[in-house]
């Protein structure tokens, strides 16, 4: 039972890092779009691309966070007291995020956009940099199950920040691959190129990071390093030939050519990383000292939980669906220029 | 934390009860053909959109806070009153996806198709406010679990969820959500109205939002008697701080205004046999004083005072307002249309305002006047908060970008309200030009 609930939460964190990581990603590539004028239209189909969908991607976020209090509380009194510092600045960065993004939206004059543009942008690197050290922490085994850890170097040491590294890369190559994708269905061939090349080059330079990656694994976490090696295995190289595929249809890829698989390739190579990580932790949810059983609640309330979730199922899945589905046939406008309105 | 609560709880409102606003007016508009009522409903779905996207990061912002600043609550009682905020995470879920739809969906999906896409927000808003409120119930009367050792045990997720408080503080919340946002959409069109722009539009938006407050407004006050009578029987210690009622007695005063000082209550107007009448329907009604609590748990005077003063406001604008409401029902009895009377509309023009700081000091009554506890008789506050000390920067920091947030959210809807008054155009562009925008909504340029 411990373990459907540890799954279910399991579920929400690999949703959130594949869906919610893509709309961080996209911050970054905002970022780093250069100057009003170059990076007007990059930063529209950002803006036409998340628009509709950020909030329901956030949302896994809590979704994740009450299943960990309510399922897990001990754990999760220890993490906060521990990783209070990053939790703390992906905290703030969320509330400067989605503010920034929703208030870029609706003002019209260049330097408002451009100051709440920045909010969205910089903060959406330093979120998924703090959530990435954050797992990093718990991974290597720095939080104590009693709490109170320490507040610097648990989050700050070899693994965390590997974790924090590869979380923002991991998120870049993700909206990279969608805003290509974006592109290709508004028909804009050189906003495909553009973001096409954005991906090969996040794609590289994550391939690069985790190859160096595996010797800091080796060096500071070496029981996470085994077990990766062992029993995450096999994710790991599906995560590997996934990101093989990523590439080699980005390469391919032409606009006329629909490149259905793209975005399920890339979208399978983060969810076997995370995956990957939950299977070696398992049946461990601190480091290796802290088990899922001895850190669950009550039955009664998992019972909730799992109401909960299959209420989720009946509810919000084809709720979702009927979102993702209206976006992709182009039923929610969220761009509402005239030109956008016929161009796909 | 309590400020990040303060802040979150004026956006509840908006999203709980604008997007009913917003539905009544869209109903209105394809029911009878309105363009005017459509236009209402298309801007207030732009302000809900605004304001939900800041309520969805306030509110994540909580659930982070419940962990890093009251470990020790949730590591002890997360299995009892933790879940109530999974159900409202289905609920929030729910009502992210459909704003979406709704937002997103003017003009491009069919009017009823779009119309009935926005019921789901409204109803997840309901149902999503309720569960919160059945968490804090809770620790106002807390149920439900079996302890033992300090841990729990045993929960009875039934017992917890509609717990003793939980139907009076969830109709409270809601009633005070409908009013806050009837109050504050209606007194933006006063505005209007007081400026001569006694058009339509302005009419319209005025009479949507005035009419669901003030016939939640007289409901309220029912209602808020009830609970004051509830708490007299369920929450003795919190009667006690609201009365200001040092010792327990019969024929006891209603104090209006005061403070308690040394023990003593100064500077109050006291209205004989008051509050033993109002509790009890009988002056000889026995009130439970706070001398009936053990020292080492009695609130500070400075805490009986606060909330003590805070039920008075509550109360107090709460009677403002039904006053206001009464004068309308007056006005427009004789009429029969939106009144002109300047002092009406001045007045009404301020209601929103008042009404949130009405939700506000009720909000105060009900957290403050749990204090010394944080779930009351199991947790004291200073053992649920944590033990981590550096934790001012982060509260600093934290307060610096709220302000900066409200702040920008004001000049973002203001700039709004601008562009609209000038232009009525529905159209906004997303121009990264380096240009000052002219007029026209410009739109992105070189697409092929």
């Amino acid at each position: 039972m411990t373990d459907v609930i540890a799954a279910l939460m399991f579920a929400g964190v690999i949703a959130y890092a594949v869906l919610g990581g893509a709309d961080f990603g996209a911050g970054l590539w905002d970022l780093t779009a250069g100057g009003a004028e170059r990076g007007r239209r990059p930063r529209h189909l950002i803006d036409v691309s998340i628009g509709p969908l950020w909030e329901a991607n956030h949302t896994w976020l809590i979704y994740c966070l009450v299943f960990l209090w309510t399922g897990f509380p001990r754990a999760f009194a220890a993490i906060t007291t521990t990783l209070y510092v990053p939790l703390g600045l992906a905290a703030l960065g969320i509330v400067v995020r989605g503010s920034g993004f929703a208030f870029r939206k609706v003002s019209l004059r260049t330097p408002e956009q451009r100051l709440y543009g920045a909010a969205f942008a910089v903060s959406s690197v330093v979120t998924p940099y703090c959530f990435g050290t954050v797992a990093g922490a718990i991974a290597s085994g720095r939080v104590p199950s009693r709490g109170n850890g320490n507040a610097i170097t648990s989050w700050n040491n070899p693994t965390s920040v590997l974790g924090g590294v590869l979380a923002v890369l991991v998120c870049s190559y993700l909206a990279a691959v969608y805003l290509t994708d974006a592109a290709r269905r508004t028909g804009e061939e050189d906003m495909r190129l553009y973001y096409r090349d954005r991906a090969l080059l996040a794609a590289g330079v994550t391939g690069a990071v985790t190859v160096g990656g595996i010797f800091v694994l080796h060096s500071d976490a070496a029981r996470l390093f085994h077990r990766l090696s062992h029993r995450g295995l096999p994710l790991l190289i599906i995560a590997g030939l996934c990101g093989v595929a990523g590439v080699f249809l980005l390469v391919t890829g032409t606009a006329t050519r629909a490149v259905r698989g793209l975005r399920a390739t890339a979208a399978a190579a983060v969810a076997a990383v995370v995956c990957g990580w939950g299977v070696a932790q398992y049946p461990f949810l601190l480091g290796t000292h802290l088990t899922l059983d001895e850190a669950a609640s009550p039955r009664p309330t998992l019972w909730v939980l799992i109401a909960v979730a299959i209420a989720a199922g009946a509810l919000i899945l084809p709720s979702l669906i009927l979102l993702f589905g209206l976006f992709d046939r182009s039923r929610l406008d969220s761009s509402p220029s005239p030109e956008a309105g016929g161009a796909h | 934390m309590a400020f990040t609560l303060g802040f979150h709880i004026v956006l509840v409102p908006f999203g709980v009860a604008l997007t009913t606003l917003m539905l009544i007016a869209n109903y209105r508009g394809l029911r009878h053909g309105d363009r005017t009522a459509l236009l209402l409903a298309r801007r207030w779905s732009k302000v809900a959109a605004v304001l939900f996207a800041v309520g969805a990061v306030s509110g994540t912002v909580l659930t982070f806070e419940l962990g890093i600043l009251w470990p020790r609550l949730m590591g002890t009682y997360g299995p009892a009153f933790g879940f109530p905020f999974a159900i409202e995470g289905l609920f929030f879920f729910l009502e992210a996806i459909f704003v979406s739809i709704y937002i997103y969906g003017w003009d491009r999906l069919p009017p009823w198709a779009h119309f009935w896409s926005g019921v789901p927000v409204s109803l997840s808003g309901i149902g999503g406010a309720a569960s919160v409120v059945a968490a804090n119930s809770w620790m106002n009367q807390p149920g439900g679990i079996t302890l033992r050792d300090g841990k729990v045990v045993a929960v009875r997720p039934a017992e917890v969820f509609f717990n003793g408080a939980f139907w009076y503080e969830t109709a409270h919340m809601l009633l005070a959500a409908y009013i806050v946002a009837g109050f504050t959409v209606a007194g933006v069109y006063a505005a209007g109205l007081l400026r001569k722009r006694r058009d339509g539009y302005h009419r319209t938006g005025f009479l949507i939002g005035f009419s669901v407050a003030a016939v939640a407004i007289p409901v309220q006050i029912f209602v808020g008697d009830l609970i004051a009578r509830r708490v007299f029987d369920k929450e003795p210690r919190k009667f006690a701080a609201i009365e200001l009622l040092p010792r327990t007695d019969t024929h006891v005063q209603e104090t209006l205004g005061g403070i308690l000082l040394d023990g003593r209550v100064r500077y109050g107007l006291g209205i004989p046999d008051g509050a033993s009448l109002l509790a009890g329907f009988r002056p000889s009604t026995r009130i439970s004083g706070l001398n009936a609590i053990p020292a080492a748990e009695r609130p500070d005077d400075a805490v009986v005072s606060v909330v003590h003063l805070a039920f008075d406001v509550m109360v107090g604008t709460a009677f403002l307002l039904l006053g206001l409401a009464l004068w309308f029902a007056w006005l427009y009895w004789r009429r029969r249309e939106v009144p002109a009377n300047r002092w009406f509309l001045r007045c009404a023009a301020v209601s929103g305002v008042v009404s949130v700081v009405s939700l506000e000091s009720g909000w105060v009554v009900t957290e403050v006047g749990r204090q010394p506890w944080t779930v009351v008789g199991l947790l004291l506050t200073r053992d649920a908060v944590t033990t981590q000390g550096n934790l001012w920067p982060f509260f600093s920091a934290a307060l610096a970008i709220y302000a900066a947030v409200a702040v920008a959210a004001l000049l973002v809807l203001r700039s709004m309200q601008r562009r609209w008054r000038e232009s009525g155009d529905e159209t906004v562009g997303v121009p990264y030009g380096p240009r000052e925008p002219s007029d026209q909504p410009r739109t992105p340029e070189g697409r092929t």
